[in-house]
């Protein structure tokens, strides 16, 4: 096997997604490429002065500003006329929230640019905050479970459908457990001559709580039971999805986090694990997973 | 200390030469940008400041200009893009004012952080609340500290001058620091005034090609942007003064340089006018100027030994050109266009500081007055020079609103 581009001795959790999920990125990117990082764990894990972890050039500038400074990035290379990939790596939190802005000029702006988001579902960083990713009921710091609150009160943002919107020709769901289809889906991106958005289950053991063995068998679950459908779209189509043939019930992806323990304590959980269980089912229907 | 204009050199400044042109500050500016070369423009409508990128688009949209202009979502990402570009090896320009200064605050940090010789011209004007997009220098004042270095200056002429001097000054590999241009919002940017426009041939010849020892390149991959912590943090910063105040000799160089490639000189780090013999000098940064050079002279025909001192380099503050500068003033007045709410203003402040450990022990006095875009007026300027006056047996005031309107308080 050839030498990753992320050399190892990074300081990220035993058991994180999120070293994984960029030396696949970077695997099917190659060591023509430029990454632009928004502030994150990716960051500050791999980079402490003077040590990088990088083995391409590597930018970070803010929280709320890689796909702005991709875009300069982007633009001198094509004034420079170098074929270079650039591909923004950020975590949920400045894709979903506080990068919107930047990432809708990106993606308006019609750079050549992949955004890969390895989507851990909350501000992990600074210590499992609610991001708009996290998933309805899961508990984080700032949403808590208590005697009046089940957790996070309102579903997933749409990023995926948000991309579309401003018809960035290709745009992907991936999973750290599935290599192959994640490492196939950057290639595909990296083939169009625009934007393109990726984002990727990320599980993180901190917030999520499982065991540090279990990272992958956790993100595979997500895909087994519905909740996270693999899907890819070209120019707003459906293009291919990852079949679920006898989908798992969702307790049993919900059960191995323990950012859901609450809903199995507490009397009002069996109505919650309902509704996740219908938000799969919906996924099942809409994607023809089950075909 | 910087090269004086003698009062006489300027009184009899003509009016127009051969090769002056009447054109609007903002397109004098914007030509001068043409005449750098810049390989990156980010713009972000916001008035007074919008003229400056208007008129660049036109010139990339008539291939006057071969430059990458980025039309993009707020002056965060206008500048933010600059990032990117200026460490991907472009020559980069972008231009703002007041709200957008302050919306770019976080990434101004970053930029000088990283060392990215940006150039911005900055359209000074009020911030909100209440809304005015009038003039007055608050928002890169509010500034100061964020590692830029900052040249205020005077007329179109030197505004767009200036904008040359600023690469130059900011790509040299000692100083390698980001540069406001600060110019009056309105006064200097909507102005029509005759200047000469930069030549380009010879703009060419005083600015070489923008070649960073640095850059994103996958033959050579390097990291930008990583964090520090509390074993090296300081020593970032450390560099960040240090070059900073390499720079006081190299606004001096390139103004001098400027002047041979060019024959006029616009100033280094302060100038003077008819300071030399002056009791009372006043103090300021900007397109006031122009009025107080007016009032100075009718006060002199009366017999009143007025002098002007002008910063022109607010970062890095030049201590000892203005220690020099002030050191046979027998009263001293500041007059800026911002207010340190809480404080004093930051021109005064600074001022203070750099005396304080001098022999001067001349009385300091300071004013606000011009905010929002009220009009400094000479009788502003008379009222200025009576205070200081007054001053010199008694401090009535350390520091006050110049032009309140008593009547609406």
């Amino acid at each position: 096997m050839e030498k990753s581009l992320l050399a190892p001795g990074h300081r990220a959790c035993a058991g994180c997604a999120m070293p994984t999920t960029v030396k696949l990125v970077l695997d099917a990117a190659g060591p023509n490429t430029i990454v632009v990082s928004p502030t994150s764990c990716l960051e500050v894990t791999t980079t402490p002065f003077p040590e990088s972890a990088w083995c391409v050039p590597w930018i970070h500038s803010l929280f709320e500003n890689a796909a702005a400074v991709a875009s300069g990035v982007e633009v001198m290379l094509k004034r420079k006329c170098k074929d270079t990939n650039v591909v923004v790596i950020g975590g949920d939190g400045s894709t979903f929230d506080i990068g919107m802005g930047s990432n809708s000029g990106m993606f308006e702006r019609g750079h050549k640019i992949l955004y890969v988001c390895y989507d851990n579902e909350a501000y992990m960083n600074t210590g499992v905050q609610r991001s708009g990713s996290t998933p309805f009921c899961a508990q984080t710091t700032t949403t808590p479970s208590g005697s009046k609150s089940l957790g996070n009160p309102r579903p997933k943002k749409d990023m995926p459908a948000i991309a579309m919107a401003h018809k960035v020709p290709y745009v992907a769901t991936a999973s750290v457990a599935y290599p192959v289809d994640l490492r196939r889906k950057v290639k595909a991106a990296l083939r169009v001559n625009g934007p393109s958005y990726i984002q990727v289950n990320a599980p993180c053991i901190t917030g999520w709580t499982f065991d540090a063995g279990t990272m992958i068998e956790v993100a595979r679950l997500a895909v087994e039971t519905g909740l996270w459908p693999l899907a890819e779209w070209v120019n707003g189509e459906l293009v291919g999805v990852k079949k679920v043939h006898r989908a798992k019930p969702v307790e049993e992806y919900l059960k191995s986090q323990g950012r859901y323990r609450h809903l199995f304590k507490r009397p009002e959980g069996a109505d919650i694990l309902k509704q996740i269980q219908a938000m799969a089912d919906a996924n099942i229907a809409k994607y023809k997973l089950a075909d | 200390m910087s090269q004086k204009m003698s009062s006489q050199a300027y009184v009899n400044k003509p009016a127009r030469s051969a090769n002056m042109k009447v054109v609007e500050g903002s397109y004098a500016v914007a030509h001068a940008v043409m005449c750098c070369l810049p390989d990156v423009i980010s713009a972000y409508p916001i008035t007074p400041q919008t003229h400056i990128v208007e008129h660049l688009s036109q010139m990339v949209a008539d291939g006057e200009l071969d430059s990458e202009f980025l039309t993009v979502d707020s002056e965060f990402s206008a500048l933010s893009v600059l990032v990117g570009a200026s460490a991907a090896g472009a020559r980069s320009y972008s231009s703002t004012t007041s709200q957008g200064l302050a919306l770019m605050y976080e990434v101004l940090y970053n930029v000088s952080g990283m060392r990215l010789p940006i150039v911005m011209n900055v359209a000074n004007r009020a911030l909100s609340a209440p809304l005015n997009i009038w003039n007055d220098q608050q928002d890169s004042i509010g500034a100061r500290d964020v590692g830029w270095l900052q040249i205020y200056v005077e007329d179109v002429q030197e505004a767009a001058d200036a904008t040359l001097q600023a690469y130059r000054i900011a790509e040299d590999p000692a100083i390698r620091t980001p540069i406001m241009v600060c110019m009056d919002g309105f006064i200097l940017t909507h102005v029509y005034e005759p200047v000469e426009l930069l030549d380009k041939e010879l703009s060419r010849e005083f600015l070489p090609p923008f070649q960073p020892e640095n850059i994103l390149d996958p033959s050579d991959p390097k990291t930008f942007g990583a964090f520090a912590d509390p074993t090296t943090y300081t020593e970032f910063r450390y560099l960040q003064f240090e070059a900073q105040q390499k720079a006081l000799g190299t606004i001096e160089k390139v103004a001098k340089e400027f002047e041979e490639t060019f024959g006029r000189y616009v100033g280094g780090l302060v100038d003077s006018y008819r300071a030399e013999d002056a009791e009372i000098i006043i103090v300021t940064m900007g397109s006031v100027i122009g009025t107080i050079k007016d009032a100075i002279d009718a006060m002199r025909a009366e017999g009143k030994k007025v002098g002007l001192v002008k910063v022109r380099s607010y970062r890095p503050f030049p201590v000892q050109a203005l220690r020099e500068a002030l050191k046979d003033a027998s009263v001293i007045a500041v007059l800026e266009k911002d207010v340190a709410i809480g404080g004093e203003a930051g021109l005064l402040t600074d001022l203070k500081a750099a005396l304080y450990n001098s022999s001067i022990r001349t009385p300091i006095i300071g004013f606000t007055a011009g905010l929002g875009g009220r009009d400094i007026t000479i009788k502003d300027i008379r009222k200025i020079v009576e205070k200081a006056d007054a001053a010199r047996k008694k401090i009535e005031s350390e520091f006050e609103f110049l032009d309140l309107r008593m009547e609406i308080l």
